[in-house]
């Protein structure tokens, strides 16, 4: 079967998942995205690739900072942006989600941007586009569930090769709630993909998926273990919304054991970097003097995330 | 159909530039010959700013149609645009679309004084109403479609024009 991300020429056709997407499209979006982080400096910060396209941003769970990445690169790539907040509107009264999406072609949307609590939603999306011969409309996952934040995983490799150039060289560990973490997901499936040869998950047995053995991972039970010369620290969130359980002692427990601290982050390489993807838990997954030194490289994953994001719909605005 | 020397051409068109160039006019190479050329030009000319070099996937018009250019170089404008003499410089013209491709991208960094266009070589075939300010060579007749000129550079940096077959 084909991968429903791709078209038949083989090019990217929607983005749902990291997750077998080609190591050639991955590196085809890093490359692409690069010129694009040049049109900040601008007089006119916009190109015209876009221009008379209408993306919806389809938001079924609440995001601040990726909707709003998602609309400055599709408004800078001159597109119209429709912001959906369907957490609050047409859901509620009890429409389906592919009720809405019809609603919204037939309103001529080219690009949808779905989030949604449930993994898969975006699948479903893409499916039915097909189904219905809407081969022109096209569906970018921005967070499905637990299952995968492709854009997220895209932005993480971006900025890592930004600091570090090579992928083939690299020790890379993912620490925190793993099990609930979409994020995790798409940068395993991507930093697999892109050849690093170990990648290491650092995290309590509880924020651990059962599956963890199949990811292609190490997997420490200590901090101070697992961060052993590693060249690139990436915190996840302690998702508190998605717990139902007592699957962590206090907070405050929880930085004492798991929380990055200057001395945690010593054990790591010199040169280490320390990504987060946001918003961060100050005192609960990092240590403010972590996430403000010198080895975060947080803040310019935001930016990095716009030119990503651009490189992505611009790829596809442009397949057929 | 024999080509000129590719060296002389060079030559041919920076003579041509000369009176109408001061060390403060800026050039704008066009991915990829375009900018070699532009190189060259910078250094015969003797121009002081930075040279400039334009990559215009993000511009093209058959966006919509082809997609975009899998491997963008993006574009390096060095120099404050606003109130500057710039000289667009590309390696052939033929149908006018990445001259326009250009000239619009240009004008997103600021608003120029004056902008010329340099080429090595017209080989007719224009779509839209645009024409060199300096051209060392004008074919006599356009080149018929399915052929290409094409600029080469070698290790040891010279230049050739070829004349391919599609």
């Amino acid at each position: 079967m084909r991968n429903p991300q791709l078209n038949q020429h083989g090019e990217l056709q929607h983005l749902l998942t990291l997750d077998g997407l080609p190591r050639a499209i991955i590196t085809q979006i890093l490359d692409t995205a690069a010129p694009f982080t040049e049109v900040a400096e601008r007089e006119v910060k916009k190109l015209p690739l876009l221009r008379g396209k209408s993306v919806f941003n389809l938001f079924f769970e609440n995001s601040t900072r990726t909707r709003t990445t998602f609309e400055i690169a599709a408004k800078r790539l001159s597109a119209d942006v429709i912001n959906l907040n369907v957490a609050t509107s047409s859901t509620k009264k009890g429409e389906t989600l592919l009720d809405t999406v019809d609603n919204l072609c037939a309103m001529q949307a080219d690009m949808f941007v779905v989030r949604h609590e449930s993994s898969g939603a975006p699948y479903l999306i893409a499916q039915h586009l097909q189904n219905t011969g809407r081969d022109h409309i096209h569906v970018v996952n921005a967070g499905d569930g637990r299952h995968a934040h492709p854009t997220q995983g895209l932005l993480d490799m971006y900025t890592i090769r930004h600091y570090k150039q090579e992928f083939h060289n690299l020790t890379v560990a993912i620490v925190g709630d793993v099990l609930h973490s979409r994020v995790a997901r798409s940068q395993i499936a991507a930093l697999t993909t892109l050849g690093v040869p170990e990648v290491r998950v650092i995290a309590p047995k509880t924020l651990l998926p059962t599956d963890v053995d199949k990811m292609g991972v190490q997997v420490f039970h200590s901090m101070e273990e697992g961060l052993k010369g590693v060249d690139v620290v990436m915190m996840l969130r302690l998702q508190n919304e998605r717990m139902n359980g007592a699957l962590l002692p206090s907070p405050q427990e929880f930085f004492k054991v798991w929380g990055l601290t200057a001395e945690k982050l010593a054990l790591a390489k010199p040169d280490a970097i320390v990504m987060h993807p946001g918003p961060m838990n100050r005192g609960v997954e990092i240590d403010s003097a972590v996430a403000d030194g010198g080895q975060a490289v947080i803040l310019p994953q935001v930016t990095f995330g716009i030119a990503v994001r651009m490189a992505v719909m611009s790829m596809l605005g442009g397949s057929h | 159909m024999p080509l000129p020397d590719t060296e002389q051409l060079i030559a041919t068109l920076a003579d041509a530039m000369r009176p109408r160039v001061t060390p403060d006019t800026c050039l704008v190479g066009i991915h990829t010959g375009g900018v070699w050329l532009a190189e060259r030009l910078h250094a015969l000319l003797g121009l002081s700013p930075p040279l400039g070099s334009i990559d215009v996937s993000f511009y093209r018009d058959d966006y919509a149609a082809k997609g975009l250019h899998p491997q963008p170089r993006g574009s390096r404008i060095p120099f404050d645009v606003a109130g500057a003499h710039i000289v667009i410089v590309d390696d052939v013209l033929y149908t006018g679309r990445t001259t326009r491709a250009a000239l619009n991208e240009l004008f997103d960094y600021g608003r120029p004084s004056r902008v010329d266009l340099a080429v090595l070589i017209d080989r007719g075939g224009r779509e839209l109403p645009i024409s060199a300010s300096f051209c060392a060579l004008t074919l006599p007749a356009p080149l018929p479609t399915g052929q290409n000129l094409q600029l080469e550079r070698d290790d040891s940096g010279a230049l050739t024009l070829r004349l391919i077959h599609a």
